[in-house]
Formats: C-alpha cells, structure tokens, sequence
C-alpha cells in the first residue's frame, strides 16, 4: 500500500492545492436544502436558483453586480472614536471588532460608493449584516452623513441597502444617537430636493428600521426579508400568542402598507434604474449595447461630475435613434 | 412607601421607628421619642450612605420607582391650563402618550410625555409607558401644531420603550418612531425634553431630540435595558448589573459624553421620597432652559438642533 501514499496522495493534493479553491465549493440553502454551486450561486447574486431564498451578500458583491461594468470608488467614512464607552461584556469591544474585521475583511458595517448605473450616477451605501449584525454605531452612523453629503455636492440620488440587527449596543447611548444624527442626513438629501431610496434586505430591525430605514422617498424590498422594530421573539414573549405566518416579513409589510414594493434581488438594478430616472426627470435608460463611441464624439467632459453622464446618456441616445 | 430591593435595611429601620410610634400613639404613658429619633437619625444617615454613590442598576431601579413622580404629576403641578389634545387622526389614541396645549408660567406652550400610571388600574390603562404607533403620531401632529401657531414644545420622557406587539408592529412602529424624531428635527420652536425617570431606546428618541435634553440626577437613558442587553451580550438576563454598568446609561455619564445637557438634582433618597420637591426643580430647570432659546430665530432652533446632533459622540468619556 506504500506506493499508493507516496505517490497517488502527493499528486491529488498538488493538484488541488495549486488552484485558489475556495474552502466551500457548495453552499447549502437555508431554505430549501438544495446544494448550490459557489460560482452558480455567485452569478444569481446569493438567491437560492432552485426557491429563491436571497442569501445575505456582502456590499462589495452587491456594488459589483450594480455598477456598471462593476465599477464603483468608494467614498470615504470619516473616522469615529474607537471604543467611546471602553465597554466590555463577556469579551472586550475592540476585541469584537477585530475578529469582526479579520472575518469579513471589512473596516466596518457600511460600505459607501459612487459611481452609475445605466449611466445614472448615483451614490450608494449599504451594509453587512455579516460585520457584527450591521449594527449601528458612530461609524454607520458617519458612514450615513457622509453619504448623503456627497450625494448632495454631486447632486445625485443617494440608495441605501439596510440590514442590521439594530443598534449597536457597545457604543450604548451613542448608537442611539445615530438615530436623529441619520434623520438629519436624510433631511439633507430631502431639502437639496434627491431621491432617498431604501432597500430593506433581510434582516432590517430595531433602531435601524426606526430611522433612516423607513425614511425613504420609496421603500423597497427584498421577498421575505425581516423589518421590524421589536423581533419576533420578544413580541410573543410579550403578548403570549403564536404569531400569524409571514409576520414582519416583506410581504407582511407590504400588506399592511409599510412598503411601496418587494422586488426580487436580479430585478431590482432594473427597478431602481427605471425610478432614479423618472424621480429626477431623465430619459430612459438603454438597455441594449451602446454603440462604440467614435472618436470625436467623445471630447474630454469638463463639466464637473454629476452633469456629465447624465447628459450623455440621452445625447448617445439620440445618435442611435438616428442611426435606426 | 414601596421600598427597592437594596433600601431593605432602611425600610427595617424606619419600620421599627414607625412601630414604636405607633406604640405610643395607643400607650400615652409610653416615652419613646428620644429612641425613635435615634431610630429616625439612623435612618437618614443609611439613606446618605446608599444614595451618595448609586450604581448604574440601582439608578435604574430608582428611575423605575413605582412612586415616582410621573408626567401627569408634572403636568398638574408646574402647567396650568393644560388642555389634553388626543388622538393621531388615524387609528386610535394612545394613552400611554398623553400631550396638549397648556401655559408654562403663562407662556403658553405645548407639553408632550409617556404616562406609565400609578396604580393597576391606570398602569393597564396606559400600557406601562410604552407608546404604540399611534402615540408617536399624536406627539408628531402636537408638534406640528406648536410650530405653526410658534409654541414652544416641551417633552417629559419616561418609557421603557415602545411596545412589542402585534398590533403596533403591523402599523408601523419603525415608522411612527422615525417620523417622530424627524418632527422633532423640523420644528422651527424651543424643543426641550426633560427625562423623568426611564429613556427607553428608540420611544425615547422619539421625543428628546431637543434642543436641551435634562435628566434628573437618577434617571437613566439607553439604547436598551440592562436586562436586555445581558439576556443578548452575556446571554444572561441576571448580568443586568454588569449590563447597566457597561452601557453607561446613568445622567452621569452621559452628560460627560455630551449626549446631555443639564443634570437636575434630585432630594435626597431620590425623587420618590420629596415629590414637589423634585418637581419644583424640574420646573426651575424647565424655566431656565426655556430662557435660553427664547431669542433664538426659527431657522437657528432648527440649525443649532440638527448640528447638536451630528456633533455627538466626538468625545467620549476620557474627554
């Protein structure tokens, strides 16, 4: 049997070793069992192909699948006090953020960016449930204003994608404060008159939901995604009863009229493009493949940023309507 | 008198002090008043002793003292003319959040709090303190009310925090709660809030994104109870004490984090032992923080409240 170990093993594991496999190469949905391929899953942005059960997915998959082309510049959070409280539960919050940070490879619960979709620039913020439940703290919190400032220097529409646990109860009193402090962002964006949309992705609950989440010019959401105020649990310990089927669920919500829409994850660029471009008055966006541009068409813009595509968008439009 | 858990050792004193005096009271020839004073002595200096240095929990089990005063027992003792306004225009009215027009030292104003009740009856009635969506929408249309006809607003808060129910949730309690605080950061009028006992989360949020906030020296404020957060931290709803300690949840603290504005002092032995008393300081506080944004202009109320807001928690307690 020797010659097998030494020479059979070594190959297999060579092999293997020498391509960048990632550790799980299937992923098992919550929801329906059904063993689906990382790639497979991957290219239907984290929804299960066989239920459609929409699986969390970080901010920067999400950004790369919404930009076009994938390509976006973040924006920068400034930075907040590090451990304001020196709070310490059964483990020290640095430490916490640490093994957050090392985890996710993320600096922090949100993640901002610029950039455009279909051609219509927008800012974008949204955050990761997977970076200490997405809570709320000064940094989300920051990480909010400097969104919105930035969408209003640019003048362009701010979307935000929601999903945290609630506040961040290390930062005690100050993650409370995050929630007028958002408020305040939100009513930036409302007096230099851009659109705020929300999408709510699962799950969106606690102060979270009872601030910027729920101020939106238009709240979408993702199917049968978690908003809430108080979760469920604490709601049946409270009142002592089963709760009905779907309760707090997306559908729920849009049932009792909390919710302009709920929009599958692979149709929602498509919806957001449609309203971003209705609520600021432009055309409609090209879906089909633009034509090469040709060389003295494109003379180096310099009108500052926000103007520049959104005029080009329709100006192409017009050359290939005439070409038809 | 309702006694906490860690006043025990007081009440026994005082128990005993009260019990030879009734003693007396049936046996005229019985001298017991020199031993009483002792008793009474005693007492007074266990009192100074327990409440010189409270720990976070125990501030939270005063702040939740039954016999603490309440809004209602603001209202009639500092307001007059106080005219309940009721209802959000839309579902019902919430009792747990009682509001109208009334005149503070003349002046009119309107004047907004969360009612927790003082016995069952009342406490059932007004569900504890905890405000449901239409609680916060009563509150949102009285402060729309005081801006258009320029009333100053002034908040009592004392809620452990909106409700968790079924009901609630389905009409939107997120909603409600964020609208409100919205509201408050539109207004164009002095908004002041004093926190009377419990600043429970986001229900408390909803009214104290003033201009000033006060806090009575134990009352608390948080993002969440100590229960709450032990039961999710520690999973361990007995850790409260670590929990209160943790957060940082007492006036304290949060005025040298700056979340806060003005500490009002509270008679020895806490609110609950001097009633008027502590009202009476609540009132002067009121006056004085009314003073301060009385030349204020519409525009600069607004902006002076919203920058507030968005300076927050650039120092932390080191600071």
């Amino acid at each position: 049997m020797n010659w097998i170990t030494n020479y059979v093993r070594p190959k297999i594991n060579s092999l293997f070793s020498r391509r960048d496999v990632p550790e799980n190469l299937w992923t098992k949905c919550p929801e329906c069992g059904t063993m689906l391929f990382h790639r497979e899953l991957a290219d239907n942005l984290n929804v299960c192909t066989n239920c459609d059960h929409h699986m969390a997915i970080t901010p920067r998959a999400r950004f790369t699948a919404l930009f076009d082309g994938g390509i976006f510049t973040e924006v920068k959070v400034p930075e907040p006090l590090a451990d304001p409280l020196q709070f310490r539960d059964q483990k020290k919050y640095p430490d916490r953020m640490k093994a957050a940070q090392k985890a996710t490879g993320e600096k922090e619960a949100m993640l901002v960016a610029e950039g455009e979709i279909a051609r219509t620039p927008i800012v974008c913020a949204a955050q990761d449930f997977s970076f200490m439940g997405g809570s709320m703290g000064m940094y989300v919190g920051n990480a909010i204003v400097a969104a919105a400032e930035r969408a209003v220097a640019l003048k362009r529409p701010l979307v935000l994608f929601s999903a945290a646990g609630g506040a961040r109860m290390q930062e005690g009193i100050l993650s409370l404060m995050q929630m007028p402090r958002t408020t305040v962002a939100v009513q930036m964006l409302k007096e230099a008159g851009l659109p705020y949309i929300v999408v709510l992705t699962h799950p969106t609950t606690g102060g979270v939901t009872a601030s910027y989440a729920m101020l939106g010019d238009v709240q979408i959401a993702e199917p049968n995604a978690l908003i809430c105020f108080a979760g469920p649990r604490v709601i049946e310990q409270t009142i002592r009863e089963k709760l009905p089927e779907g309760f707090q669920r997306a559908e729920y919500l849009l049932d009792h009229g909390m919710l302009d829409r709920v929009t599958h994850r692979k149709a929602l660029r498509d919806e957001l493009v449609a309203i971003l471009r209705m609520l600021t008055n432009q055309p409609p966006a090209i879906t089909a493949d633009l034509p090469a541009p040709e060389p003295q068409e494109t003379p180096e813009e310099t009108t500052p940023e926000a103007e520049a595509p959104a005029e080009s968008a329709p100006a192409q439009a017009q050359a290939e309507d005439a070409k038809a | 008198m309702n006694y906490l858990e860690f006043e025990k050792p007081l009440a026994e004193i005082e128990g005993k002090a009260e019990e030879l005096r009734a003693m007396a009271r049936a046996n005229k020839e019985m001298d017991i008043e020199k031993e009483a004073a002792a008793l009474d002595r005693k007492a007074e200096q266990m009192l100074k002793d327990l409440y010189k240095d409270l720990t976070p929990w125990r501030k939270c089990q005063v702040a939740r003292h039954p016999d603490r005063p309440h809004c209602k027992d603001y209202i009639e003792a500092l307001f007059t003319e106080f005219t309940p306004l009721a209802g959000d225009r839309n579902f019902a009215d919430d009792h747990a959040v009682m509001g109208g027009l009334a005149r503070f030292d003349d002046q009119p104003v309107m004047v907004i709090g969360h009612e927790k009740g003082n016995d069952t009856k009342t406490r059932i009635e007004r569900n504890f303190g905890m405000a449901r969506p239409e609680g916060y929408r009563k509150a949102i249309r009285l402060m729309d009310l005081a801006h258009r006809f320029r009333l100053p607003v002034i908040t009592l808060v004392d809620t452990p925090g909106a409700y968790p129910g079924k009901g609630a949730e389905e009409r939107g309690q997120s909603e409600a709660i964020a609208r409100s605080t919205q509201k408050c950061l539109e207004i164009g009028v002095p908004l002041i809030s004093v926190i009377i006992g419990e600043g429970g989360s986001g229900g408390a949020v909803a009214f104290a994104t003033a201009n000033r906030v006060a806090m009575l020296e134990h009352s608390v404020y948080s993002v969440i109870s100590p229960e709450g957060c032990a039961s999710i931290l520690w999973k361990d709803a007995e850790k409260m004490r670590e929990a209160a300690e943790a957060l940082r949840l007492t006036a304290q603290d949060l005025h040298k984090l700056g979340v806060i504005d003005r500490i009002i002092k509270e008679p020895l032995g806490g609110a609950h032992r001097a009633r008027q008393e502590t009202i009476a300081s609540v009132g002067r506080a009121i006056e004085v923080m009314l003073k301060e944004l009385s030349s204020k202009k519409p525009e600069a109320l607004i902006r002076d409240r919203r920058q507030k807001f968005l300076d927050m928690g650039t120092k932390g307690l080191a600071a």
